[in-house]
């Protein structure tokens, strides 16, 4: 089975490939797609790669800002992302983990003053150890797939 | 200018700014014993304190009171009704129009950094929860400094390493001044893994006698009780890390023994009477520290 067969190619749009096996719903997430998009969303999971053994697609058919997809970054991987305009590549690039991550991951540590009712997003920075919050100080490493929000 | 604005976390410092402030202090110690300068007069501090504290409420209100300064307290007591169902984000907003300065003490980690984000004046950490509380490690290293040696120091850290917010903060301070840091606890409070590995060398033991002949401090603290299920075991852990004189019996003289203190019974009474003994004297030293923070952030030179 080859790649191209499973989801149809877009017009324009932007494709997020070579996502790790399992984790295309958390790039849905990251990106803020849910139930009340209205924009046509196509994914695929477990796809045949050559290079990775197996990986997700998704495919956006709309603008999303780079800023927006380098949050990706947070998953892990090598992330390639395929801007198309009229059925072709006009740019690609890897996601890169921003210096900031804000209003994506929720802070694990439940007294931290982000998880009580105040007027402030989650702010997480980027340390060597994974992320690390911007108000408590706890760091996230491997488990941050689980506190996005 | 001041060299930082608000006080937050001993990790925004630089050992450069450490040094600065433990200069500073220096020079107000003799005003700290008990004399008066208008260094800060007519100005305000406002001491928010959304949890009991009262020794560290206390050291601010003296520091600032001796500068010239007055003070003016949210205490816990009206946190509940003054405070109810407000964000700590809309009461600093508007503590911070009345004050020149704000001491926040807060039971949730990182509350100090958001009431800095929201303060139209400077904000010092009077302790976050688990999280920090910057001017207890820098009296801790202002007591080193006069009582012992900053450079080349070997410092054993004693008791709960696992919990202790004052021995994490320390230790983060003490690698600007690359001490030599001895580790002194039992298995279950251990100092946690990220700290040991940040740490490189490092020297861990279960015994406070194998290590009394090679450090020049030893700095104490609490072992909780609610830390452990087993009284019993509670019991036995915490006689093995207590300190008596019999303890420093062989120690040398220059030895010092420090404690943030409230100490329960890990430092015996008659330790009180040696020449190790400088924790009461640490507590003192809060004050012309204390004073170096708030006339920095309030700009006295």
């Amino acid at each position: 089975m080859s790649e191209g067969l499973l989801i149809q190619k877009i017009k324009d749009g932007t494709v997020i490939d070579h996502i790790p096996p399992g984790k295309a719903l958390f790039v849905l997430k990251i990106l803020g797609i849910d139930e009340k998009t209205d924009v046509i969303v196509s994914f695929a999971m477990n796809v045949p790669s050559r290079k990775m053994g197996r990986k997700d697609i998704v495919k956006v058919e709309s603008d999303v800002g780079e800023e927006e997809l380098n949050k990706i970054a947070l998953i892990g991987g090598n992330v390639t992302i395929n801007i198309i305009k009229d059925y072709r590549v006009v740019q690609k690039f890897r996601v890169n983990l921003p210096e900031e991550i804000v209003g994506v991951v929720r802070c694990p540590n439940q007294s931290c003053i982000s998880n009580s009712n105040e007027p402030v997003e989650y702010r997480f920075r980027v340390s060597k150890k994974g992320i690390r919050c911007h108000y408590c100080g706890r760091t996230l490493g491997d488990e941050v797939e689980k506190w996005i929000i | 200018m001041p060299r930082f604005r608000h006080l937050i976390s001993i990790d925004d410092l630089t050992r450069e700014d450490i040094e600065y402030i433990l200069e500073k202090a220096e020079k107000f110690e003799d005003v700290a014993r008990k004399g008066y300068s208008d260094a800060l007069k007519g100005k305000l501090l406002g001491n928010l304190f959304f949890e009991p504290s009262t020794r560290t409420r206390m050291s601010f209100e003296t520091a600032m009171k001796r500068l010239g300064g007055d003070v003016v307290n949210l205490n816990t007591a009206e946190v509940s009704s003054i405070a109810k169902g407000e964000t700590l984000a809309d009461t600093v907003r508007v503590v911070s129009e009345y004050v020149d300065a704000i001491v926040i003490r807060h039971p949730r980690e990182g509350s100090a950094r958001l009431a800095s984000e929201f303060s139209s004046v400077p904000v010092i950490n009077g302790g976050d929860g688990a999280g920090q509380h910057p001017t207890q490690t820098l009296l801790d290293l202002y007591t080193i400094k006069k009582e012992s040696n900053l450079g080349n120091l070997k410092i054993a850290l004693v008791g709960d390493l696992k919990y202790s917010r004052t021995v994490h903060s320390l230790i983060r301070a003490l690698r600007l001044f690359d001490a030599t840091i001895y580790l002194v606890s039992p298995e279950s409070l251990k100092l946690p893994g990220d700290f040991v590995d940040e740490l490189g060398e490092v020297i861990e033991t279960d015994q406070i006698s194998e290590v009394i002949d090679e450090v020049n401090v030893i700095y104490v603290t609490r072992i909780q009780k609610e830390r452990f299920p087993d009284p019993e075991e509670y019991a036995k852990v915490s006689g093995s890390y207590r300190i008596s004189a019999d303890t420093l019996q062989n120690a040398p003289d220059d030895l010092i023994v420090m404690h943030p203190l409230p100490r329960v019974d890990e430092i015996a009474t008659d330790v009180d009477l040696t020449p190790h003994a400088v924790y009461f004297r640490q507590a003192f030293y809060g004050i012309p520290v204390r004073m170096a923070i708030l006339s920095e952030v309030m700009g006295y030179e």
